[in-house]
């Protein structure tokens, strides 16, 4: 769990190999497809669950990306975008990962439910750097409406990024580096 | 008598929104620099070097600093010589607020209803508005707008007399372990101490708009400030949550006299992306 380890260059989707080499704390850039959706989304994600509808989209070896962009200035690809508080997800999150999401973007604290959901069906949860969203968005390259427009900034849009910087914080194997980094530098 | 007319309230309050979703004030932008080097985390280092780059980035680009831009906070200082003319004073505000958002690119994030609805007003209007009257002719604006990842971390305790410093050192810490990585730290530390209940909420919020580096007037206070500067950074939270000796760059305390029975603390935490911006008209 070294975190000085070389930065790891990723593809999403992420494919179960991709995810059993992560280990919490380590750095990331990601490459590929990765998908939005924020509170509202979620909602209407598993109330659909619920009703044995098919998604707007499969999840399957996904990676969710918890942003609500400022609107995008004429002539970039999105607004600021960093992520944000996770932990509103948590409720829906151990059903979205039994449906073969497979990696989650966000920041702040997760619930015990979804490290043990991380750990049973090998997903893992990347922090972004909350507040550096100029910085992220520069990583996102394009950007396609997939689902519930009606939600504005939080409807369900797929990103093409190319190295999107990131921190592993839960892992496969259920390891939190919230709780690991914090007790070796706390000096209480 | 001076007759200011609101049209001009409109025209800077629309501004300040813009000014302070870009840019970060300079002396929080000078300390986050500065604690690059004294962080002891690696991982610690890299987080603030990007939070520090994406503030130079934001400020080139003339883009949010951060996607939320929060609820729109403004601070009125009404100088009661002066008499508004044109217009209702508060509809002038938020009608500047709806232009800053609209018109700057900046994400609207107020609901009309709290509870039930919960309808996006699309132009981040209502603006939080608190005015104090002093003396003079002038008028003094402080916009913060301010996200909720820090805003939901805040708290509020209604401490006994028998508590003493200890209780307040207690509670402004463990608020600050407790949230962890939520409010995006560096955070500055806001704590408002006395007064009643929402006296003391709104000194703790108020205290957020002190520029980094300042001190309470009163030296037992600004030595306390001090303490808990030193304590919050050795809980190990850290640049992002994820270990470090950088969790908050500054605490304010504001206090007010208070009733022999109680002793009301509130802390509300600002995020590194603490925006704020002034003008005096
Ligand atoms: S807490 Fe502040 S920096 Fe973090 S996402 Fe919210 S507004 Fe942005």
């Amino acid at each position: 769990m070294s975190e000085q380890a070389a930065i790891k260059y990723i593809q999403a989707p992420l494919s179960a190999e991709t995810v059993k080499d992560l280990r919490a704390g380590d750095v990331v850039r990601i490459s590929g497809y990765i998908y939005t959706a924020r509170d509202a989304a979620h909602k209407r994600l598993t109330e659909a669950l619920a009703r044995g509808e098919k998604l707007p989209l499969d999840l399957k070896d996904n990676v969710i990306y918890y942003v609500g962009p400022s609107p995008t200035k004429p002539g970039e690809v999105v607004g600021s975008a960093g992520p944000t508080t996770s932990g509103r997800m948590d409720k829906y999150t151990p059903t979205m990962i039994e449906q073969g999401m497979r990696g989650m973007i966000g920041k702040g604290l997760r619930s015990q439910e979804v490290i043990d959901a991380c750990k049973e069906h090998g997903a893992v949860y990347f922090a972004a750097v909350g507040g550096a969203a100029a910085v992220i968005a520069q990583s996102i390259k394009g950007e396609e409406m997939i689902a519930y427009e009606d939600l504005g900034p939080e409807a369900i849009r797929r990103y093409e990024v190319e190295n999107f910087p990131a921190i592993v914080v839960i892992d496969a194997e259920g390891n939190d580096f919230y709780k690991v980094g914090i007790a070796k530098y706390s000096k209480e | 008598m001076r007759e200011i007319n609101v049209s001009e309230v409109t025209k800077v309050v629309s501004q300040l929104c813009k000014d302070s979703c870009y840019y970060l004030p300079e002396e929080l932008l000078a300390k986050l620099k500065a604690s690059i080097d004294t962080e002891e985390s690696p991982l610690g280092k890299e987080i603030l070097t990007t939070i520090v780059e994406n503030a130079e980035l934001a400020k080139r680009k003339d883009v949010p600093i951060c996607q939320d831009t929060g609820l729109t906070v403004v601070f009125m200082d009404i100088g009661q010589d002066v008499h508004f003319v044109g217009g209702d004073l508060y509809t002038a505000i938020h009608a500047g607020v709806a232009d800053g958002y609209v018109n700057g690119y900046l994400r609207k994030s107020s609901v009309d209803d709290p509870l039930f609805i919960r309808k996006n007003t699309n132009d981040n209007t209502p603006a939080i508005i608190h005015t104090t009257i002093v003396p003079g002719d002038k008028v003094k604006i402080t916009v913060s707008p301010k996200g909720c990842g820090s805003e939901n971390m805040g708290a509020l305790k209604m401490l006994k007399p028998a508590d003493g410093v200890e209780g307040v050192i207690k509670f402004v810490v463990d608020t600050v372990r407790s949230a962890g990585p939520n409010p995006c730290p560096p955070v500055t530390v806001g704590v408002g101490i006395g007064g009643n209940m929402e006296k003391a909420a709104l000194l703790a919020k108020y205290s957020l708009s002190r520029k980094v580096g300042e001190h309470n007037p009163n030296p037992q206070y600004a030595e306390l400030e001090k303490k808990l500067l030193e304590l919050v950074n050795k809980t190990g939270v850290g640049p992002s949550g994820l270990g470090g000796s950088t969790t908050a760059v500054a605490v304010n305390i504001e206090y007010a006299p208070t009733h022999i029975g109680g002793m009301p603390v509130a802390v509300n935490l600002n995020c590194h992306a603490a925006r704020r911006a002034e003008a005096e008209i």
